[in-house]
């Protein structure tokens, strides 16, 4: 069997995906869009088909909002391959994924990455302790299965989501123990200046401050300024240790959940070699693309927070966006026309950057998540300490590549989704370089691991008259 | 090494049951759970020891990316307990360090 | 005036590890060698190879000087003051069938005809004594008992660093991009600077050819990209390494459990931007390899491919060798994909060369000049 090709292959079925389908599926064009999870909706609208009344009322307004993004399954022409890890993008549009333990491949004339974003790393001692989880973790509990942590529960770090979860939980009637907020005591004050360009798009800030209220209201013991983060325990998480305004604490816990921002996913751009730029205000790389998600290579674009982090509304937007972009260059409609129907997108995509400066200020990273102490575990796979990487610096090692073939952080299963941030950090501080002349992981496929099995039993085109450039 | 303290479910989680069995323990799981769900309702937050050092590790990220909540499932090792649905009968086990090969 | 002001005597350009024994056996013998590395140390073939250090089924050219390298392979660390992570496990190359073990036993006389005796035929039994976990129908194979394996950017840096200890200087981030020879002396010029120095070794690895174009040396030289894969770590069930006579596999399990699979499967190499990509048929080929010849390994996961850039000459044996166009200047690349295990001993040989214009191990046929026009080896 030759492999099938479509007109749009799209990775990822959150918002920009969804929107991205909606578009092109309406222009009567085949579309793959092939995401991970069982169901569509992506990280935001995690399992939004099948959720029901009571979920959404526990969720909020915001998920609730994800279903008018479903009209795009819709369309004749839009297949959705659900349950398949795209674990190889090659520049030539072919992809390969994974799907019920075999491996099968397509093609497509343009390409759509919609990946998303990860949560950044948090390494501080204990971090690796079973009941230690991402604030991700706890949403994707929630919505799913609807699963609420044992008591005492601690949320800790930073960050928009650790609030959203904590009203959550208490929405869900889970009492949440404490917050433990690790957002640096100087950042209220470098965010104001961008604070009246923010308040245009002030929903943002209301919401924010309504979730912040509620906390209070419901008596969550609220610790700020948190620095030296320690989580004990042997088996399991047993006690967070941290340090907030000059005293020592120990909170016992059964479960954490931790979180500090999220960062765009980039294992398909960098395995692609797309170029990639160094934001420093959200401590990230992020692919280069422009206004409708054009990338350094032919007939690849990028949307939503996989293209830099901007939320669930803004992704749909810079879907629509990549869509009718796409359509132009298909010839499904002129330039004019694609102008004409981008202008309400490019809009809304300028409204919701106007609180990003003021949120990206408010939200930066603790320092020492960004250059841990020497004990802690950064790369979780490999078991490969902050101190180790210090001491590969101090043997020449001059970059995360060379990390690698010093001590094997970023060789693990998870291909340094959960180190590759910080080692680069790491030997930035320890060489007093720039992150951009430090550089990230070379990307290897398969981005998810396969099993020898299916790599030999797979069809396959035969891809030996590849050109080399 | 099961804990008293495991993660309650909400009121209206809908799906009929599943029995499956996490080391020999039958535990219960809704249609539709993934196997890490299941276990995590069951009051398990550790799915194996690292084959680096030996110690425990439970799921992290339950999406699929950390690869931290690898178990046995029906015999195949290093299987994503979060990204895999349970099934009724379905064996789970615990794995203490690299897997061994047959 | 320091040791560092001091002009080198000796330009290596490369500091893959062939370029790295050469500085290291230079320096031994009281010159001054400063190596230019455009990237980093090992940052290519040298780093990044599979790490068989192997004297079974080599080209029988290559036969006395893999002998020689693997008695210090033997003693890595009296070279370069570590072990480089060298277990002496063994090396085996299967027979599936019994056309396959004749042609095993044909060669390992061959190689006893010209003096060595390193390859030995086993049958069925001893087979399976030394890997339990192969496939049934594997009739026999061929043995190098004494053969091994190593960690390839341990050893890198095993011999940058033992280079630098004996008084080598080496720069990274420095791409050479012009040589030109005035009155005796080569200007160099690399990374925005000039050097100079008597006498240049070429070992640019799959960059070598640019080099030795510039000093008016053409030669037929390609650069590929071998590819390797890697699975998760399992528990130890194999110690030596497998090849196989009838297919391209190199298959290593190592301490750490990961298992390496390679071998001369070759993907896209674009040596201009550093890049390589992986041809996914070929690697399915590898994986439908090892499904036959260790079958319960097929749930094993495979975590990641990656390939090298190397240079591969026509006949697939390196250029070891002076100039025939250019005074001092000598060639030593094109390893062909299976230069690691000889890098002991070629940076010896080219010490030889500089020195004394002549060593005591066979190189006639690594002579940069034995190719026509077409690019064909022409037999001496
Ligand atoms: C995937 C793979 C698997 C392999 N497996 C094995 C194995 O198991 N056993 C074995 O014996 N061999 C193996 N080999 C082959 C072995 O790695 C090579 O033969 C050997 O390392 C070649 O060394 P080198 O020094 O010639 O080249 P390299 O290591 O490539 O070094 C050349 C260096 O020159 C530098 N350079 C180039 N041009 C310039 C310039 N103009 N200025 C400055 N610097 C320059 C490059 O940056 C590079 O660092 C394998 C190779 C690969 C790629
Ligand atoms: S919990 Fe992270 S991959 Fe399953």
């Amino acid at each position: 069997m030759m492999s099938e090709h479509f007109d749009v292959a799209i990775i990822g079925a959150g918002p920009a995906g969804l929107a991205a389908a909606d578009i092109l599926g309406k222009a009567g064009r085949s579309v793959a869009l092939i995401d991970e999870q069982p169901g569509p909706g992506g990280q935001i609208y995690r399992a939004i088909a099948t959720a029901g009344e009571q979920r959404k009322a526990v969720l909020g307004a915001d998920y609730a909002a994800g279903s008018a993004l479903l009209g795009a399954l819709g369309h004749a022409g839009v297949r959705h391959i659900a349950g398949a890890s795209v674990w190889e993008v090659t520049p030539e549009h072919r992809l390969s994924y994974s799907l019920a333990g075999r491996a099968a491949s397509l093609s497509a004339e343009h390409v759509l990455v919609a990946t998303g974003a990860t949560e950044r790393p948090m390494p501080f001692p204990g971090w690796t302790l079973p009941g230690v989880m991402t604030a991700g973790a706890g949403q994707i509990l929630l919505k799913t299965p609807g699963l609420l942590p044992p008591s005492p529960c601690v949320l800790a770090g930073s960050g928009p989501l650790l609030f959203l979860l904590a009203t959550q939980y208490l929405a869900a009637g889970l009492k949440v123990d404490a917050i433990v907020e690790t957002t640096p005591s100087g950042n209220l004050a470098k965010a104001l200046p961008h604070l009246p360009r923010a308040l245009l798009s002030n929903r943002y800030l209301r919401k924010g401050l309504a979730m912040l209220a509620n906390l209070r209201k419901a008596g969550v013991a609220h610790h700020r300024n948190a620095t030296g983060l320690v989580a004990e325990g042997s088996e399991r998480i047993e006690a967070l240790r941290f340090r907030s305004r000059g005293k020592d604490h120990r909170l016992p816990c059964a479960t954490l959940m931790i979180h500090t921002g999220i960062v765009p996913n980039v294992q398909i751009s960098r395995a692609l070699n797309l170029d990639h730029a160094w934001n420093d205000l959200q401590q990230c790389w992020h692919p280069v693309i422009d206004a409708f998600g054009a990338t350094s290579a032919q007939g690849i674009r990028i949307a939503g927070d996989g293209g830099g982090i901007a939320g669930a509304e803004a992704a749909a937007n810079a879907g629509r966006l990549a869509a009718l972009a796409i359509l132009a260059d298909l010839g499904e409609i002129s330039a004019s026309e694609r102008d004409a129907r981008a202008s309400a997108d490019l809009a809304a995509l300028n409204w919701h950057a106007r609180a990003r400066p003021f949120l990206d200020a408010l939200y930066t990273v603790a320092p020492e998540f960004l250059d841990p102490a020497d004990e802690t575990i950064v790369c979780r796979c490999e078991e490969v300490t902050a101190g180790k990487i210090r001491e590969f610096v101090d043997l020449g090692c001059l970059g995360p590549n060379q990390a690698k073939s010093f001590g094997r952080s970023g060789m693990g299963p998870c291909q340094g989704r959960y180190c590759g941030l910080t080692v680069s950090s790491i030997i930035a501080h320890k060489r007093g370089a720039a992150m951009d002349e430090v550089g990230y992981y070379r990307i290897r496929p398969p981005l998810k691991p396969i099993t020898l099995g299916e790599l030999a039993s797979m069809e396959l085109d035969d891809d030996d008259q590849r050109p080399a450039a | 090494m099961r804990n008293v303290s495991h993660f309650r479910r909400l009121d209206d989680a809908a799906g009929g049951k599943v029995t499956l069995t996490f080391d020999g323990e039958a535990i219960e799981a809704r249609a539709g759970d993934t196997v890490a769900a299941a276990m995590l309702s069951a009051g398990f937050v550790a799915g194996r020891e690292t084959p680096v050092s030996g110690s425990p590790r439970g799921p992290y990220c339950l999406m699929g990316a950390c690869f931290e909540c690898l178990v046995e499932i029906d015999g195949e090792p290093n299987r994503q307990a979060c990204m895999t649905e349970v099934r009724d009968g379905m064996s789970v086990r615990r794995m203490h360090g690299a897997r061994a090969f047959g | 005036m320091t040791t560092s002001a001091r002009q080198p005597d000796v330009i290596v350009v490369g500091a893959g590890l062939h370029g790295l024994s050469a500085a290291l056996h230079l320096a031994r013998a009281g010159l001054k060698p400063l190596v230019l590395e455009k990237d980093y140390p090992g940052r290519h073939a040298s780093g990044v190879n599979a790490g068989g250090v192997r004297r079974l089924g080599r080209h029988l050219a290559e036969v006395p000087l893999s002998v020689e390298a693997m008695k210090v392979w033997h003693e890595i660390a009296g070279l370069v003051d570590d072990d480089c992570d060298f277990v002496r496990c063994g090396q085996i190359k299967i027979a599936e069938t019994e056309a396959e073990f004749d042609r095993l036993g044909k060669r390992a006389q061959e190689v006893r005809t010209i003096g060595f005796d390193h390859e030995e035929i086993i049958g069925r039994d001893e087979l399976r004594q030394h890997i339990p976990a192969i496939a049934p129908h594997c009739v026999g194979g061929m043995i190098c008992r004494d053969d091994g394996a190593a960690l390839p950017f341990r050893t890198v840096i095993a011999f940058a660093r033992r280079a630098r200890a004996l008084g080598a200087e080496i720069r990274e981030g420095c791409p050479v991009t012009s040589i030109r020879r005035e009155s005796g002396i080569w200007h160099v010029e690399a990374g925005g600077r000039r050097y100079e120095a008597p006498v240049i070794v070429n070992a640019a690895g799959a960059w070598a050819g640019h080099l030795a174009a510039m000093a008016g040396d053409p030669v037929p030289l390609q650069a590929q990209a071998p590819m390797l894969m890697i699975t998760e770590r399992v528990a130890p069930f194999i110690k030596p390494v497998v090849g196989a006579a009838g297919r391209t596999l190199s298959f290593k399990q190592f301490d750490n459990g990961t298992v390496l699979i390679g071998g001369g499967l070759r993907g896209h190499a674009v040596p201009e931007r550093n890049l390589t990509s992986i041809r996914l048929a070929e690697m399915r080929t590898s994986a439908q390899t090892v499904g036959a010849l260790f079958p319960k390994l097929a749930a094993t996961r495979i975590v990641r491919f990656w390939a090298g850039i190397e240079a591969v000459m026509p006949d697939e044996i390196p250029v070891i060798g002076k100039s025939p166009n250019a005074e001092g200047l000598f060639h030593s690349f094109g390893y062909s994909a299976h230069g690691f295990q000889l890098a002991p001993v070629t940076g010896r040989i080219i010490a030889d060369l500089v020195m004394h214009g002549h060593t005591g191990l066979p190189i006639e046929a690594f002579r940069p000049d034995r190719f026509n026009t077409r690019g064909e080896a022409v037999v001496a």
